[in-house]
C-alpha cells in the first residue's frame, strides 16, 4: 500500500467517501442481504471493518478488507480451535489435573488469528502470561499446549514451565511478570533491524501492564532508534480484578505512546485486525519506526481461575458481549452470509475441532513426566554432572545430562 | 540411570503428580501464647483472616493508615483485605494499577510525609519490579537525609514462598534479597497468632518492613487468635519445639515440615529437637540461635528458598564463629535447590519432611 502524507481531515473525507462508494456497491451486489460485504469478480468478498481510530498518522489501514474462502475457513477453525482448547484447559485445571496458574483467552481469539494472518516468516511475537491461544497459533499443537499444562512430557517445553511459560521458533513466550516482556519486544526489533530483515515484532500486553513503566522505557528507545515494533494492547477491559477506568488516567491505549503513532482497532474482528497488521508491518518494514495498537477485545473468564470474574462485573455484560460481540459467532454470520461457507461446512470444521481437542485430552492426561533429574538441566548452559536427591534417598540418581534435549534423545 | 530405573522414576513420578494437591506439611498450631496474651478471649482464624483483622485494627486506631495495591479494593485475590473498604472507604483502601515499581515508591512518599502506607505486593515473585524503589529508596532514606526523613510508615505486605502448584513466577521466596540491605526489616509468620502480632508490629514500626505472608497457609492455617489489638516483637525468635539433642532453625511454612521431622526423629531415633521460629529475618534472633546450639551442638538451617545465599547461610557463618567449640557436627542447611521454582518437579525441590529428617540423621552420627 502507498504511503503518502496528507492532512487527516482530508484523508477522513475520502474514507468517508469510500465508505459510501462502497454502501453503494453493497447495495448493488448483495441484494440487501447483509449491507456489509460484497462479492468481486473473483472468489473474494469484500468486508467493512469499524472505523480504526488514528494516533498522529495521517493515514491508516483500509477498512475495506476482502477475503477468500481459504482463509474464511482457516481464521474460522483457528478461532475455534483456541475457544475449544481453552474450554477444555479450564475444565483441566477444575479436575485438578492442572497445576500452576491458569489464564485464559476465550473471547480474545481474534486477536491473535488475525496478527497471525498477515505475519510472514521471521516476524516474532511475544506476549504475557494469556499466552496459550499464541503458543497454538505459532506452531505449537493442541497436544503440547494442554500436555504441558498438564507439566506432561508431551508438552511444549515438556512440561517444565506450565501455563504462562510457552515458546516457539518465532514465539518468544508468554511472560509470568505483568509487563516484563515490553522491553523485550523492543530488544528483538533492534536485531531485526541491525540484521536488516524485512521483519516485525508484534509485543502484546493488556490494558492491566499498559500502566508498567516498563512499557514508556521500551517506548521510548522503540521511537529513538525506530525499531520495527508494534506494542499492542490487547485492551479486554479489566487488569485482573479493576476496570480499565479504574486503573488508566487515560483509557485511550492507542494514544498513550504520546510520541508513537498509534492505531485503535476493533479486536472482536480477525478481518480489522489482520489489515491493521498487515499494514504495520508495511510500516514497520518502511523504517518509519514502532507504533502502538490497542485491540479491543474481551475476556468472558476470571483474570485467572481463582477469579470468578463476576465480582467487578456482572453476568450480563459478558452475555451481552457474547451476544453482540463474540469474535466467533459474528466471523461465523458473516462468512455464512457472504457464501464463503455454508453451515454445514463450518458445522463440520467444528467436529473436527472437537476430535483434535479431545485426542490432544487423552495425551496430556496419559503421558508421563520427566524424570527428576530435569530440574538441573537448562539452568545454565551444559549442566555439570551432579548428584540429585530423589524423594527418598534410593531415588537418588546422577544428573548427567547437559540440556533436557539430550536428557530426552537418551531416554527416548 | 538407565531406561528401567528411568521409567520407574517416572511411574513413581505420576504417582506423586495424582496425589500431590495435598500439602507438603501439616499446619501445627501454636501451643503457647506469650505470657501478655494468655487471659485473652481467642477466636478461630485462619491466617487471611488473621491479616484482614491485624490491618483492620491498624486503620482503627491509625487515621494516617491506607490499604493499596492490586485488586485490594474486593478483598484482592487472597480476600485479606476483604470488607476493609467497606469499613473505612475508598479514600483509605483502594486498588493501585499494575505496577509494583509505582506502588513501591507511592508508597515510600505516602510514608516519608507521614502516613501509614500499608501496600500489597500480590505475590513475592512481582516485588522484584519494586526492588529498586525498596533497596534503593526506602532502605536508605533515613540515612541519606541524616535522620531528617524516614518511611519508617511503610509495611510492604507481599504473599510468599510455595503453593503446591505455583510454579517459576508465583513460588518464590525472596526474603535473602531484602536483608542483604541494611535499612530494611524482613518478617515472615508461621501462623495465624504470629501474622497479626507481627504485622501490627510492622505497620507500627518506625522502619519500612517487609512482611512476608506464607500464601499456602492462607486459608490452611487455622488456630485460635487472640481478639482485639496486640504486638509481637520484631527480631525476637520463638522456640516452637524445646530439644536438647539439635537445633533446626527456620521460618514460614517451613517450621511446620521442621515439626514434622523433628516429630519423626523423636519417634524413629529418640532425638530430642529443638525447633526454632525465626519470624524476624531481618534483624534476626542471633542470640536466642546460639543460646540453643551451645546447648545442642547442632544445627540444621532449612528454608525454601534456594541454598546458595540464601539466610540459612547467613545463620550458618555467625554459629559457626560464635559456637565454634560446642559444635559436635557441621551445621546443615536443608534448602530449595539452586534451580527457578520448578513447576512440574515441585515435589521435588521442596526441602520436605524427609530431607529434613535425612539431615538430623547426618548431624547426629557425625
Amino acid at each position: 500500500m502507498a504511503i503518502f502524507s496528507v492532512p487527516s481531515p482530508f484523508v477522513a473525507r475520502i474514507q468517508e467517501i469510500m465508505a459510501f462508494l462502497n454502501r453503494q456497491l453493497q447495495a448493488v451486489f448483495s441484494n440487501g442481504v447483509r449491507a456489509q460485504q460484497s462479492r468481486l469478480a473473483s472468489n473474494d468478498v469484500t468486508f467493512q471493518t469499524k472505523p480504526y481510530k488514528l494516533h498522529k498518522l495521517d493515514d491508516g489501514p483500509n477498512t475495506s478488507v476482502t477475503l477468500n474462502r481459504e482463509d474464511a475457513l482457516k481464521f474460522y477453525r483457528e478461532m475455534q480451535v483456541i475457544r475449544r482448547m481453552e474450554s477444555a484447559a479450564g475444565n483441566l485445571y477444575k479436575e485438578k489435573k492442572i497445576r500452576g496458574f491458569c489464564h485464559l483467552y476465550s473471547g480474545q481469539e481474534a486477536c491473535a488469528v488475525g496478527m497471525k494472518a498477515a505475519m510472514t516468516d521471521g516476524d516474532a511475537v511475544i506476549t504475557a502470561y494469556r499466552c496459550h491461544g499464541w503458543t497454538y497459533m505459532l506452531g505449537s499443537t493442541v497436544t503440547e499446549v494442554l500436555s504441558e499444562l498438564t507439566g506432561r512430557i508431551s508438552g511444549n517445553v515438556h512440561g517444565k514451565g506450565g501455563s504462562m511459560h510457552m515458546y516457539t521458533k518465532s514465539f518468544y513466550g508468554g511472560n509470568g511478570i505483568v509487563g516484563a516482556q515490553q522491553p523485550l519486544g523492543a530488544g528483538i526489533a533492534l536485531a531485526m533491524k541491525y540484521r536488516e530483515q524485512k521483519n516485525f515484532c508484534i509485543t502484546l500486553y493488556g490494558d492491566g501492564a499498559a500502566n508498567q513503566g516498563q512499557l514508556f522505557e521500551a517506548t521510548n528507545m522503540a521511537k529513538l532508534w525506530d525499531l520495527p515494533v508494534v506494542f499492542v494492547c490487547e485492551n479486554n477491559g479489566f487488569g485482573m480484578g479493576t476496570t480499565a477506568e479504574r486503573s488508566s488516567a487515560s483509557t485511550d491505549y492507542y494514544t498513550r505512546g504520546d510520541y508513537v503513532p498509534g492505531i485503535w482497532v476493533d479486536g472482536m474482528d480477525v478481518l480489522a485486525v489482520r489489515e491493521a497488521t498487515r499494514w504495520a508491518k508495511e510500516y514497520c518494514n518502511a523504517g518509519r519506526g514502532p507504533l502502538v495498537f490497542e485491540l479491543a477485545t474481551y475476556r468472558y473468564h476470571g483474570h485467572s481461575m481463582s477469579d470468578p470474574g463476576t465480582s467487578y462485573r456482572t453476568r450480563d455484560e459478558i452475555q451481552e458481549v457474547r451476544k453482540t460481540r463474540d469474535p466467533i459467532t459474528g466471523f461465523k454470520d458473516r462468512i455464512i452470509t457472504a457464501n464463503l461457507a455454508t453451515e454445514e461446512e463450518l458445522k463440520n470444521i467444528d467436529k473436527e475441532v472437537r476430535k483434535e481437542v479431545d485426542e490432544a485430552l487423552k495425551t496430556a492426561t496419559s503421558d508421563g513426566v520427566l524424570p527428576p533429574e530435569a530440574l538441573y538441566t537448562d539452568i545454565y548452559h551444559n549442566t555439570e554432572k551432579q548428584v540429585i536427591r530423589g524423594a527418598t534417598i534410593d531415588e537418588t540418581v546422577v544428573q548427567k545430562y547437559k540440556n533436557t534435549a539430550e536428557l530426552l534423545k537418551e531416554n527416548k | 540411570m538407565s531406561n528401567r530405573a528411568a521409567s520407574l522414576l517416572v511411574s513413581r513420578l505420576s504417582r506423586t503428580q495424582q496425589t500431590r494437591s495435598k500439602a507438603h506439611f501439616t499446619f501445627q498450631p501454636s501451643t503457647q501464647l506469650p505470657e501478655s496474651l494468655q487471659s485473652r478471649e481467642r477466636t478461630k482464624q485462619n491466617l487471611m483472616q488473621a491479616v484482614n483483622d491485624a490491618m483492620k485494627i491498624a486503620m482503627e486506631t491509625d487515621d494516617t493508615a491506607v490499604v493499596f495495591g492490586e485488586d485490594v479494593a474486593f478483598g484482592g485475590v487472597f480476600r485479606c483485605s476483604l470488607d476493609l473498604q467497606k469499613q473505612f472507604g475508598k479514600d483509605r483502601v483502594f486498588n493501585t494499577p499494575l505496577c509494583e515499581q509505582g506502588i513501591a515508591g507511592f508508597g515510600i512518599g505516602l510514608a516519608v510525609s507521614g502516613a501509614t502506607a500499608i501496600a500489597e505486593i500480590q505475590f513475592g515473585d512481582y516485588i522484584f519490579p519494586a526492588y529498586d524503589q525498596l533497596v534503593n529508596e526506602a532502605a536508605k532514606y533515613r540515612y541519606r537525609s541524616g535522620g531528617l526523613f524516614s518511611c519508617g510508615g511503610l509495611t510492604v505486605r507481599s504473599t510468599w514462598g510455595a503453593v503446591g502448584h505455583g510454579a517459576l513466577y508465583h513460588s518464590q521466596s525472596p526474603e535473602a534479597q531484602f536483608t542483604h540491605t541494611p535499612g530494611l526489616k524482613v518478617v515472615v509468620p508461621r501462623g495465624p497468632i504470629q501474622a497479626k502480632g507481627l504485622l501490627l508490629s510492622c505497620i507500627r514500626d518506625p522502619d519500612p518492613c517487609i512482611f512476608f505472608e506464607p500464601k499456602i497457609l492462607y486459608r490452611l492455617a487455622a488456630e485460635d487468635v487472640p481478639v482485639g489489638d496486640y504486638m509481637l516483637p520484631i527480631g525476637k525468635a520463638d522456640t516452637v519445639r524445646p530439644g536438647k539433642d539439635i537445633t533446626i532453625v527456620s521460618w514460614g511454612t517451613q517450621v511446620h515440615v521442621a515439626l514434622e521431622a523433628a516429630q519423626l526423629a523423636k519417634e524413629k531415633l529418640e532425638i530430642d529437637v529443638e525447633v526454632i521460629d525465626l519470624q524476624s529475618i531481618q534483624p534476626w534472633d542471633e542470640d536466642h540461635v546460639v543460646e540453643s546450639v551451645k546447648k545442642t551442638g547442632r544445627l540444621i538451617v532449612t528454608h525454601e528458598a534456594p541454598i546458595t545465599s540464601g539466610f540459612g547461610a547467613e545463620i550458618a557463618a555467625t554459629v559457626q564463629k560464635r559456637c565454634f567449640l560446642h559444635l559436635e557436627s557441621p551445621v546443615e542447611r536443608v534448602c530449595g535447590y539452586d534451580t527457578p521454582f520448578p513447576h512440574v518437579h515441585e515435589p521435588f525441590y521442596i526441602p520436605s519432611v524427609t530431607r529434613v529428617f535425612d539431615a538430623i540423621k547426618k548431624s547426629v552420627k557425625f
